[in-house]
């Protein structure tokens, strides 16, 4: 009997889904998890809208928590023009937390934990925010890179700086996301492989030993409940600020 | 850019140690790139679904509420004004009848004042009346009692001097004598 080997990488592995058709049109596995995602939106959504009551019923409670949760996210950061942004901050949050959370499920694939993803959309982030930026304020916006109430001598130094910072926003956005996702799925793969580790090798005793690796793959459930939700609110707030900065300049 | 996203990982991420095995760095595979084309085409759809159709639904279904709060609210506000209006013409009313009723009390008590003080004059004027009559009737009386009282004083007094002298007094001695008499006991 071969020795289990801890492999806690193979999970991220692409492969392509939905058989031949999938293999045909390159669709991987975690556009797989991607759809299940958006069907799981648009379920709750129509789940929700079916009553239409005065008083909402479950689904229905959901649905308005759900838009007024990101509406009011919308409206106090980016202010009363956030409006206009609501849907697209709300399609990516619910895309990211629905992504997190079908991702903790065994055998679905978590999509937010690839970088390429999580690049993708940082960069869609950055490059509309600074689009709607110009487009707000014209050439004017560059001015944001020059902070105000500055010693003219500081400004070589702190105008750089700026641009650093600015420029350094898709990339903590998407490998915040990214690394948040990996880690928490590599520590339970790792938690679990202790448990076959432990079996394989000392036999009862590490069955029963296996329990403090199960107990502790039980906590890391709920912390990794909590990342899930914490993370897609963490981008869906952040893309908020960076709309703020591009609508008001400060 | 790899090299450039694979050391921001070494640096930052935990797991970035397995970065030569990680299927995430893998960008030699199509797939990695793939899934990316594939999630624009679901989250352009998503988009269009939840901007045309969801978010809006549920909003409607918001705006409807707070419309029908709102309403219920106003009608609420309505219905407390006309309470409130009801009860000040309640009141108003109750007044009014009572300044009416004390009005027509008083009025009562007045007419009932003045009736009875009337009555009591009109009485004490016939009791004046018949008091006065009395007296005219009890002077009457006197008067004619004391007219009565002369000739029986002349006739009394003739006779008793006819019997003591036998002689009839003298007319004209016997008047005098008989008015000084009466005059002095205050009866002529």
């Amino acid at each position: 009997m071969a020795a289990p080997s801890i492999d806690a990488l193979g999970q991220f592995g692409l492969t392509t889904g939905l058989g031949q058709l999938g293999r045909a049109l390159h669709f991987t596995n975690s556009n797989e998890a991607m759809l299940a995602a958006a069907v799981v939106i648009v379920g709750i959504f129509a789940l929700g809208l079916q009553a239409r009551a005065l008083v909402p019923g479950r689904m229905q409670s959901l649905v308005e928590l759900l838009y007024e949760f990101v509406r009011n996210m919308c409206v106090d950061t980016i202010g009363e023009e956030g409006l206009r942004f609501f849907p697209l901050v709300f399609t990516i949050f619910a895309f990211i937390l629905i992504g997190n959370l079908i991702g903790l499920f065994p055998y679905f694939f978590a999509f937010t934990s690839h970088i390429a993803v999580t690049l993708a959309l940082a960069l869609f982030v950055f490059v509309f925010s600074t689009g709607v930026g110009f487009y707000t304020h014209g050439f004017r916006f560059f001015k944001f890179f020059v902070p105000s109430g500055v010693p003219g001598w500081l400004l070589p130094l702190l105008v750089p700086i700026e641009i650093i910072s600015y420029l350094s926003r898709p990339v903590s956005l998407s490998v915040r996301l990214f690394a948040n996702m990996t880690a928490g799925h590599v520590m339970w793969e790792v938690f679990a492989g202790f448990m076959l580790l432990l079996t394989a090798s000392l036999g009862v005793v590490g069955a029963f030993a296996s329990v403090v690796p199960l107990g502790l793959n039980v906590a890391l459930a709920a912390l990794e409940l909590l990342v899930a939700g914490l993370q897609a609110y963490v981008f869906a707030i952040l893309t908020c600020l960076y709309l703020h900065d591009a609508v008001h300049m400060h | 850019m790899r090299r450039l996203s694979t050391a921001i990982l070494l640096a930052l991420a935990p797991s970035a140690a397995f970065a030569d095995t990680m299927p995430q760095m893998d960008f030699q595979n199509p797939l990695t790139l793939d899934q990316v084309g594939w999630m624009a085409v679901i989250l352009v759809v998503l988009y269009l679904l939840l901007s045309r159709w969801g978010l809006p639904q549920v909003g409607k279904v918001l705006e409807s509420r707070a419309a029908v709060i709102a309403a219920d609210l106003a009608a609420a506000r309505q219905a407390k004004k006309e309470a409130d209006d009801a009860v000040a013409a309640l009141n108003a009313t109750i007044a009014q009848a009572r300044a009416v009723a004390q009005a027509e009390v008083a009025k009562a008590v007045n007419d009932a004042k003045a009736k009875a003080a009337a009555e009591a004059a009109t009485l004490a004027a016939a009791l004046e009346a018949k008091l006065e009559a009395a007296e005219a009737q009890i002077a009457t009386a006197r008067a004619a009692a004391l007219a009565a009282i002369r000739p029986v004083a002349a006739e009394a007094a003739n006779t008793i001097l006819l019997k003591l002298t036998g002689a009839p007094p003298a007319e004209d001695q016997l008047a005098p004598r008989l008015d000084a008499a009466l005059a002095a006991r205050k009866v002529a």
